[in-house]
């Protein structure tokens, strides 16, 4: 990825102090232009990192970071010892993997099915369409849902109604409060894969296609050993990229469609974290809590980082 | 390329288009169901006549709306959030991408800077760590614990540092011949080059603080500092309306069309710069995600 080298003017003669010097004078205002940011990470990011040493104190506000007193692994221990820890973990990975793979399979079967139309304006329309709701915020989709999937008087319900369907309370029980949670993701964000796995579809040698028909394979077999080979160094790198989700579930959608009745079946790592913190006021433990999501993540996305550089080559940097 | 147009070849393509539009639809009847609720009267609403058209039509929950100055007031916020957030976002995103586009060899700092931003992205405070340093900055209900956290987006970087590497060096060569320096080059040629990726940013990051509402419901603690999302977040989460509507105001109007026509103002914006963001988004995201 870094290209080849090349030599400007001012390092033809390298090694020379005085054209060090003269170098460091040219580099100044690169360094310049990178201070505001520099500073600004700094304060917004390092000293916050600074804050993680709350996971091993009793912190109280008033007192400070260096007053307050230190207790150890203690804030981890209450962890460990919460009755819906264990719970709240199992939520956060189920609903983030089911949103992970429902929603690829998903975008991959929209790009392949939306990759045999012919029709371009149909194709644009159905894409416009589809990938909408990724740029509205949760509130508004949340907001939407709340509407109409409510049991008094929402459309969803009113339609299932005509099918002789129960109400359902799909924001209200445990049995179906993940499956919502899941289906609007998917509703939200499909449409956004779609476009990088259409993207990847078009990018197939045409003439790959042309000599397999000529060979006598039909469109199904130009699918199978055509298309998904074509696609699928972009699947397992996409794949491997989202390993470090694999602890977010979704905190925005999350903390605006749940309610303490699904709480057994929709609270994740992350609205326990707030709760813990600015409901509960236990900054201690509610900092513990997510160091350790926070660490795991990192693992996971360095695990994935190096898988993506070593089978793609694809670097971040 | 010629299509067999076998039986089953066009049994095929009417399913196709079948689910596709069905697909289609289902993104879109939500909305329009919500637009339909939002233009119709209230007593057609809490009858459930409301499909995908307005029945009855009015105009009473945007006058409602228009009256409110609470809500006035919250769109005001968020569009000078918007708008300062974004210009600063970008700014920033630009003059730090322009040293770290630089080569190693002729910017040995570089790779000390990469990383000092690079582990930004594998490791944050969290939640609390971020409110008691933003606290500790005296900036609770200040319209800059909007701005300032985020400021310096790494990704945004990322994006910016591939397109100006993908400018041919020749450009800065010459131009350092010609005695110009690094603020030059910055400004009078590569700024102007890469307007297209400026798009890109600036849209993504409208739509990011259009968008944005937990970080107001954190770190505002007076409502009516609250930007928009934040605003219909607590109206839509909190069935309570009699602390946000007047009895008067009640008997004409539903809180529930009066949510829906919020809800539908809130997501306007967005609705008006996509054609934009589509344009410019696909680019981006395919530069951004499938670049080798």
């Amino acid at each position: 990825m870094l290209r080849g080298d090349f030599d400007p003017p001012y390092t033809l003669q390298e090694g020379n102090d005085e054209m060090k010097s003269n170098r460091w004078k040219r580099n100044l205002p690169l360094h310049l232009m990178i201070i505001p940011g520099v500073i600004l990470i700094f304060l917004f990011a390092y000293i916050p990192m600074g804050g993680i040493a709350m996971a091993f104190q009793k912190f109280i506000p008033n007192r400070g970071l260096f007053g307050s007193e230190w207790v150890g692994f203690a804030n981890f221990v209450y962890m460990i010892n919460m009755p819906d820890i264990y719970d709240v973990v199992r939520n956060t990975v189920l609903i983030a993997m089911s949103k992970i793979v429902l929603g690829q399979f998903v975008a991959i079967m929209a790009a392949l099915l939306l990759n045999e139309m012919r029709n371009r304006r149909v194709v644009r329309t159905v894409q416009t369409l589809i990938y909408m709701p990724h740029f509205l915020s949760w509130v508004i989709l949340g907001g939407i849902l709340v509407d109409v999937l409510s049991t008094n008087g929402g459309i969803v319900n009113q339609l299932l109604g005509v099918f002789g369907i129960e109400p359902i309370f799909f924001l209200g029980s445990n049995s179906w409060f993940p499956i919502t949670l899941i289906a609007s993701d998917i509703w939200k964000e499909f449409g956004f894969s779609t476009i990088i796995y259409l993207a990847a579809l078009t990018s197939i040698n045409p003439t790959l296609y042309e000599a397999a028909y000529i060979d006598g394979a039909n469109r199904w077999k130009q699918t199978l050993h055509i298309t998904l080979p074509g696609i699928g160094p972009i699947v397992v790198l996409l794949a491997l990229l989202s390993l470090g989700n694999v602890l977010n579930a979704g905190f925005e959608q999350v903390f605006m469609l749940y309610s303490p009745q699904v709480y057994r079946s929709g609270d994740i790592i992350d609205t326990m974290v707030y709760r813990i913190g600015f409901q509960d006021f236990q900054y201690g433990v509610s900092t513990a809590v997510n160091l350790f999501k926070s660490v795991i993540s990192m693992v996971l996305i360095i695990i994935s980082y190096r898988l993506v550089y070593k089978i793609a080559n694809y670097r971040i940097f | 390329m010629v299509e067999p147009n076998s039986l089953s070849r066009k049994l095929f393509h009417a399913a196709n288009y079948s689910i596709m539009i069905a697909l289609s639809l289902f993104c879109l009847l939500p909305f329009i169901h919500i637009w339909a609720i939002s233009f119709s009267d209230s007593a057609a609403v809490n009858g459930g006549l409301v499909k995908l058209w307005p029945v009855d039509f009015n105009l009473d929950a945007y006058s409602y709306i228009l009256g409110d100055s609470k809500f006035g007031s919250a769109f005001w916020i968020s569009l000078q959030r918007t708008v300062l957030g974004t210009l600063i976002n970008v700014l920033l995103c630009v003059l730090v991408a322009y040293p770290l586009s630089k080569e190693s060899t002729h910017f040995p700092a570089r790779s000390v800077y990469v990383w000092y931003f690079m582990l930004t992205m594998l490791i944050g405070g969290g939640l609390v760590p971020n409110y008691m340093a933003i606290k500790a900055y005296g900036l609770i209900d200040s319209l800059w614990a909007l701005i300032l956290p985020g400021a310096v987006s790494v990704y945004f970087i990322v994006l910016m540092l591939n397109f100006f590497r993908g400018l041919p060096r020749e450009l800065e060569e010459s131009a350092f011949v010609d005695g110009a320096g690094h603020w030059t080059i910055l400004f009078k040629i590569y700024m102007p080059l890469s307007l297209p990726s400026i798009a890109t940013i600036s849209l993504f990051a409208m739509v990011g603080h259009w968008n944005a509402w937990f970080d107001g419901l954190l770190y505002l603690n007076r409502p009516e500092n609250y930007p928009l999302q934040t605003f219909l977040q607590t109206i839509i989460t909190q069935p309570d309306m009699s602390k946000l509507h007047d009895v008067s105001q009640m008997m004409n109007v539903t809180t529930r069309n009066v949510k829906t026509a919020q809800i539908f103002v809130g997501m306007l914006p967005i609705l008006l710069v996509y054609p934009f963001l589509q344009r410019f988004f696909i680019k981006g995201i395919v530069v951004g995600s499938v670049k080798g």
